[in-house]
C-alpha cells in the first residue's frame, strides 16, 4: 500500500488515518429488483489494476472518500468525496 | 520410482546420484480431455484424484509460474476440521481423513503431524460459543475437547494467562489437527499426478478462454493454444480474472494475507495455538522457526506482499498471547493472494458454460482443504454432479440466500 492517501479535504495524509471499506459501487434504487441488488451485494469486478474503493478518513475529516488505487502497484491515481459517486473518475 | 526404506538406503549407497525428477516437464499437447487452470495444491490434487480415483486420462495442469510458487507454498501449514456449520464440517473432516492417509496414498513424505490445534477463549461468551462449536463437531463425529484454564496451562505454561484485558479461560482442542509440510504437499501431488501421466505444464499462463456454442473449447496461453474437453478453474487469488475470461463475474475479492517465520528456536510450541482475542495463530516448524500469521491487510490486492502496519498488528497480537515473543527475531515475512468469498466459504460448482468447472473462494482456509478440494472437484468434473460433502458449495447460493457464513460476518470479504 502507498504510505500516503490524498484526501480532497485534508491533503496528503498517512494511510493509517484511513479505513478501507471496499468496492465503490453505486447503491441501487430500493425497487431496482433482485438482480441489481444481488450484483451490488455479492458480485465484484475484482480487477488486477486500477480500482475505485471506499475509504473512510476515520482519523481526519471523517468523510467517506472514493480512492482510485492500483491493486498491484498500490499507486493512488485519484481521490474524491464519496458524495460524487456515480460521476466519472477524474 | 517408489520411495521406500530400501530405496533410500540403496540410493544413499550410490551417493544419491540416481534419483530421477519427480515430474516431467512436457511440451503442451494440442488438446486434452481435461484442462485444469492453476497448478497449486488444489489444481494438482484435482488432477491426481481425477486420474487415480475417477480414471480420467489425458489431463493437463497449467501453472503460470512453477509448482509451489503460489499459496500452497505461502500458508502457515495448519490442518484442522473444527468447523461448526453442517455444510462445512463433513467436507473439512473428509479433508482431515485424506490428510491422515495421504503419505501412504501418494508415497511421499508430507510430514503430516497431528500435534493438535488449540483455540483459546477469553470470556464466558466465547467459552459458550466454543462449546457449541465443539458439540457441533462431535455430532459430526469429529474430535473436540474443551479444556479449562488448568489444562491449557499444563500444555502451554508460557501463555499470558493473567493478561489484564484478555485473560485465558481455556481452549477448544482438536487433537487430530496439526501441521503438514506445505511444499511437500505440492510436490507429492505433482509427483503423484505425473505418475498417472498428467501433464504438468509450468510457466504457462492462460491469457484467454475460447468459447463456442456455450462451451469452452480451449485456452490461449503464453505457450500457445490448448484445446480442452472440460475446463476446470482452480486459480485461487486470480480466480476472478480467469473467470472473467469466460465472461463470468464471481462473488470474490482478492486480498493479501501475510505470514511470518522466526529464527530457529529449541522446541517451544508443541502444537498449533490460536489467540481468541485477536487474530493470531502460531506453530513451530520442525526446523525450529515459529510460523505465524494474523489478519488480512484489509484492502484488495494482487501484490504478494503486505504492509508494515499489519506486521506490527500481528506482532502485538502475538505478544499479547505469548509475552516471550517480544524477544523473538522475525526471519522472513511474505504475502499470498486469497480469493475471499462473500460468505467466507468456498465454491466448488459448475460454471455458466456446459463444460466449465469452478473451484474458488477458499479465503484463507485453502491449505487444510487441499485433499478434499481436489477430491470433490475431481468428482464434480468426472461425474457432473457434486460430491456429497461439497453439495452446499454452490455458486448460486448467494443469489438464492443460502450463504454459509461460519463467522456471521456478512458480505464483507475483508472481515472473514
Amino acid at each position: 500500500m502507498a504510505s500516503l492517501i490524498p484526501c480532497p479535504h485534508c491533503g496528503s495524509r498517512p494511510k493509517e488515518e484511513f479505513v478501507v471499506k471496499g468496492a465503490a459501487i453505486p447503491r441501487p434504487a430500493p425497487d431496482a429488483g433482485a438482480d441489481a441488488w444481488f450484483g451490488y451485494v455479492y458480485l465484484r469486478d475484482n480487477p488486477r489494476g486500477p480500482y475505485d474503493e471506499f475509504w473512510h478518513h476515520t482519523s481526519g475529516c471523517r468523510r467517506w472518500l472514493i480512492v482510485t488505487r492500483d491493486t498491484v502497484t498500490h499507486d493512488i491515481y485519484a481521490s474524491r468525496d464519496a458524495a460524487k459517486i456515480g460521476e466519472a473518475t477524474p | 520410482m517408489r520411495f521406500s526404506a530400501l530405496s533410500i538406503i540403496l540410493n544413499g549407497l550410490s551417493g544419491n546420484t540416481n534419483w530421477s525428477a519427480h515430474w516431467r516437464r512436457p511440451e503442451p499437447k494440442p488438446d486434452y480431455d481435461v484442462v485444469i487452470v492453476g497448478g497449486g495444491g488444489h489444481g494438482l490434487a484435482t488432477a491426481y484424484y481425477l486420474a487415480k480415483i475417477y480414471g480420467v486420462q489425458n489431463i493437463a495442469v497449467l501453472e503460470k509460474a512453477y509448482v509451489g510458487s503460489g499459496n500452497v507454498g505461502r500458508n502457515t501449514t495448519i490442518i484442522r476440521s473444527n468447523y461448526m456449520l453442517s455444510e462445512n464440517n463433513p467436507f473439512y473432516e473428509l479433508s482431515m481423513k485424506l490428510w491422515e492417509g495421504l503419505e501412504q496414498d501418494f508415497n511421499f513424505n508430507a510430514m503430516v503431524s497431528q500435534r493438535g490445534v488449540l483455540n483459546l477463549f477469553h470470556s464466558d461468551a466465547q467459552r459458550d460459543s466454543y462449546t457449541r462449536r465443539g458439540n457441533a463437531m462431535r455430532l459430526h463425529g469429529v474430535d473436540a475437547d474443551l479444556l479449562d484454564r488448568r489444562a491449557v496451562q499444563s500444555l502451554y505454561p508460557f501463555l499470558d494467562f493473567a493478561n489484564a484485558r484478555f485473560p485465558i479461560q481455556g481452549g477448544l482442542l482438536q487433537r487430530r489437527g496439526g501441521t503438514v509440510r506445505h511444499d511437500a504437499v505440492a510436490w507429492g501431488y505433482a509427483r503423484g499426478a505425473n505418475g498417472y501421466s498428467v501433464d504438468i505444464i509450468q510457466n504457462c499462463e492462460v491469457t484467454s478462454i475460447r468459447t463456442s456454442n456455450g462451451k469452452a473449447i480451449g485456452v490461449e496461453t503464453t505457450r500457445g493454444y490448448i484445446g480442452c474437453g472440460k475446463l476446470a478453474l482452480a486459480a485461487a487469488g486470480n480466480s476472478s480474472r480467469v473467470a472473467a475470461m469466460a465472461g463470468l463475474k464471481l462473488p470474490l475479492e482478492s486480498h493479501v494475507l501475510q505470514a511470518f517465520v522466526s529464527e530457529g528456536l529449541k522446541p517451544f510450541i508443541n502444537g498449533v495455538v490460536t489467540f481468541g482475542a485477536g487474530h493470531f495463530y502460531v506453530s513451530q516448524s520442525d526446523k525450529g522457526g515459529l510460523v505465524f500469521g494474523g489478519d488480512l491487510d484489509g484492502y484488495n490486492s494482487y501484490a504478494q506482499r503486505g504492509n508494515l502496519a499489519t506486521v506490527e498488528h500481528v506482532a502485538e497480537a502475538g505478544k499479547a498471547m505469548i509475552p516471550a515473543l517480544s524477544r523473538l527475531r522475525v526471519l522472513r515475512s511474505w504475502g499470498g493472494i486469497m480469493d475471499m468469498s462473500m460468505d467466507g466459504s468456498p465454491i466448488i460448482d459448475r460454471g455458466h458454460l456446459d463444460n466449465l468447472y469452478l473451484n474458488a473462494g477458499w479465503c484463507y482456509g485453502g491449505f487444510k482443504a487441499t485433499p478434499a478440494s481436489g477430491y470433490c472437484f475431481a468428482h464434480l468434473i468426472a461425474k457432473n454432479e457434486p460430491h456429497e460433502t461439497a453439495r452446499a458449495f454452490r455458486l448460486d447460493r448467494f443469489r438464492r440466500g443460502y450463504i454459509i457464513d461460519e463467522k456471521g460476518q456478512g458480505a464483507q470479504p475483508n472481515l472473514h
